[in-house]
């Protein structure tokens, strides 16, 4: 590991999928960090690659897929050389994941607590009756009322959010080290959502994992993250500390999400989208793969891809506005609105949580 | 205060049940009343399960309504008995679906998608009008006419959701129903479709009916806002005020779990827990007008209570209740 603080760290990555229509460009020399206990978002549209990312992390690529380069240091071994029958062992015990549909990741015909005990007679190779006992302290642990009766009922007697709790006790009954997220969220209701989440926290602090949370939903990694990565077309553009990423963004694909989004005093007129559609990664663009979306591209983008520039310590960016030479632009209104903010910010305080009941 | 404007769309005391008098009947949609007035985007927001999305198909007659009236246009819907009312009934008012993956037929070419609702209703002269239709739509739509002849499976989650705004548009309606028409869409290509609906309903006065669970943009598409929760509508009233200050505590609760893409405000969150049990006392409930056009669904113990919260939040001063 090349830093101590890190538990995964992912270099270089390039990963390609085999079609019929030729060879689609997935991911495109990715490298992030995951340090220990800390909750790293990725976000992005559909097809940028957030989920192949870490789907990789955990082996369960699909057949088609070629890891054409790169490495993921994960406890100073590399997993993309591991066997399957290696993964196996990693999957689910060091590293778990939540997957965005409660009802396809249970198993219909399976008790839930058995479902939550399997992995402990798995890795830990506990007898079944201690690992039904310790799933029903888990049950308890994600707030399922009655645990003692409904430890024996079936995935189709329990509602969208109960079900997504018992994914997450299945996740963390081997205490891993590592969360995979991949939009835990989405197929739920607010309510249920804001529930989920502020389970997710609370767990992380008690059991002390790291997560990964991928989310398209802006509002989800404004509440859950500690830093953030952006990915687009393949490649992560920008990444910094959640205040850095919603309060300085660099990044015109940032800019673009942040300003795509009605927030509380968005008035009348129209929103600011962001035109045409993700580039087709069977054969991706040359330079920067926002540029023909973006209003402030220039000549360079379409002709050399931009390096990462140093924003701060912690926050990098992707994109030729940050080179010396660049002229200087305005963002969007939106955008430089929240860069004021930042300007003004005081150090974050510690997360305060407020309920009231009504 | 009363309202000049015309109303395109009146429910009264919509009541859709499922399985009725069996043990399993669901009240889906209990009792609900409002009205939707012409150019207007009316919002229907609530959780899976609410009764929103049946409401809008009891609306478009989808489903035979077990009670209530719905009148459109002047017309009580139920007493559309002939096939010929029907017809034109199902002319002037159209629906968008939520999946453009499920909704378009993927073995008919994007053309015979769009011209389907123009064939059925005749409003071509001839095959030369029908084409020019169809590309005239594609591209209002933000499509262009070489994609007529492509299949549905060539488009992108967004542009299909265009195809199924343009097939909703082939028979000049004047009501459209959306049914969450952004939910399954990329955040970026979210603001295009709402953007696109905004700038048809200028241009062609259409009335909305727009029904989803995201809060933050059905806010900013709508005029007004109505609130449902388990079949009944809490809260009905311009979307700003409902928004900015929510009478009732399940709307305070729906819209303070709703996640803002801003750390600071995230971190200092106040999240409202509400009690469903308390509607379930025996008192009679019925929508009170609180602060002029803002109607919330209380006993008569309660008026008192929401017209102080509306004082307080400077909605009304003497506002004279009858």
């Amino acid at each position: 590991m090349e830093n101590p603080e890190n538990i995964i760290e992912v270099r270089n990555l390039q990963i390609d999928f085999h079609t019929y229509a030729g060879e689609v460009k997935a991911i495109r020399d990715v490298s992030f960090d995951l340090r220990k206990g800390e909750t790293l978002a990725i976000v992005g549209e559909s097809g940028s690659g957030k989920s192949v990312t870490t789907r990789s992390l955990m082996g369960l690529l699909a057949p088609n897929a070629v890891i054409k380069s790169g490495s993921i240091m994960f406890h100073d071994e590399d997993i993309i050389k591991k066997s399957e029958k290696d993964m196996q062992h990693i999957r689910g015990k060091d590293i778990a994941m939540i997957f965005q549909d409660p009802m396809t990741s249970l198993d219909p015909t399976m008790r839930i607590g058995l479902q939550i005990a399997e992995p402990l007679m798995k890795h830990k190779g506990l007898k079944k009756k201690e690992a039904v006992a310790q799933a029903l302290e888990m049950l308890k642990l994600v707030g399922i009322t009655d645990p003692e009766n409904r430890i024996n009922d079936y995935p189709y007697q329990f509602s969208g959010g109960m079900r997504q709790r018992i994914v997450i006790a299945i996740a963390l009954v081997c205490y891993p080290e590592v969360l995979i997220a991949d939009e835990p969220t989405t197929a739920l209701d607010v309510t249920i959502q804001a529930q989920i989440l502020d389970l997710m926290k609370d767990l992380q602090n008690r059991i002390d994992t790291s997560i990964i949370f991928i989310t398209h939903d802006l509002g989800v990694v404004a509440g859950m993250a500690d830093r953030v990565a952006v990915m687009y077309a393949g490649k992560i553009v920008e990444y910094g500390t959640v205040d850095e990423i919603f309060f300085n963004p660099q990044h015109p694909y940032t800019w673009g999400l942040l300003n795509s989004m009605p927030t509380l005093d968005t008035e009348g007129g129209s929103l600011s989208a962001i035109p045409g559609t993700p580039p087709d990664l069977l054969d991706p663009p040359v330079g920067d793969a926002f540029a023909a979306r973006s209003d402030y591209a220039m000549k360079i983008d379409t002709e050399k891809e931009p390096p990462f520039f140093k924003v701060s310590d912690t926050h990098y960016a992707a994109t030729w506005l940050l080179h010396p030479d660049a002229p200087k632009v305005t963002p969007p209104a939106e955008i430089v609105r929240r860069q004021k903010k930042f300007a003004t910010m005081q150090k974050p305080e510690a997360p305060i949580k407020h309920e009231t009941k009504e | 205060m009363p309202d000049e404007r015309k109303k395109i769309l009146e429910v009264h005391h919509l009541k859709q049940y499922f399985n009725v008098g069996k043990k399993d009947e669901v009240r889906a949609v209990d009792d609900v009343s409002f009205d939707i007035y012409e150019g207007e985007t009316f919002g229907l927001v609530g959780e899976s399960g609410s009764g929103k999305t049946t409401a809008g198909r009891s609306i478009i007659h989808l489903y035979e309504p077990t009670d209530g009236q719905i009148i459109f246009n002047g017309k009580d819907v139920s007493k559309l008995h002939t096939k010929a009312e029907m017809h034109e009934f199902r002319r002037e008012i159209q629906m968008i679906f939520q999946d453009p993956y499920a909704s378009l037929n993927p073995r008919m070419k994007v053309k015979d998608i769009v011209a389907e609702g123009i064939d059925i209703h005749n409003l071509a002269k001839d095959d030369a009008d029908r084409t020019k239709r169809v590309e005239d739509l594609l591209e209002t739509v933000g499509l262009n006419k070489d994609h007529s002849s492509r299949y549905p499976h060539e488009f992108s989650g967004g542009q299909r959701q265009r195809i199924g705004i343009a097939r909703a548009l082939a028979v000049e309606p004047k009501f459209i129903i959306a049914d969450e028409p952004i939910s399954a869409l990329d955040v970026s290509i979210q603001a295009q479709v709402v953007n696109l609906m905004k700038e048809l309903q200028e241009k062609q006065g259409l009335t909305y009916l727009f029904i989803a669970h995201d809060l933050s943009m059905v806010k900013y598409i709508s005029d007004r806002i109505g609130v449902m929760h388990y079949g009944k509508i809490l809260e009905i009233g311009p979307a700003d005020e409902v928004y900015t200050h929510p009478l009732h505590a399940y709307t305070k609760s729906l819209i303070s779990a709703v996640p803002v893409p801003d750390p600071e405000f995230e971190r200092n969150r106040k999240q409202v827990v509400y009690d469903a049990s308390r509607e379930h006392d025996d008192k009679q409930r019925r929508m009170v007008e609180i602060a002029p056009g803002h109607f919330v669904r209380a006993s008569e113990d309660e008026v008192e209570m929401y017209t102080k919260r509306a004082q307080d939040a400077g909605l009304v001063t003497d506002f004279p209740r009858n």
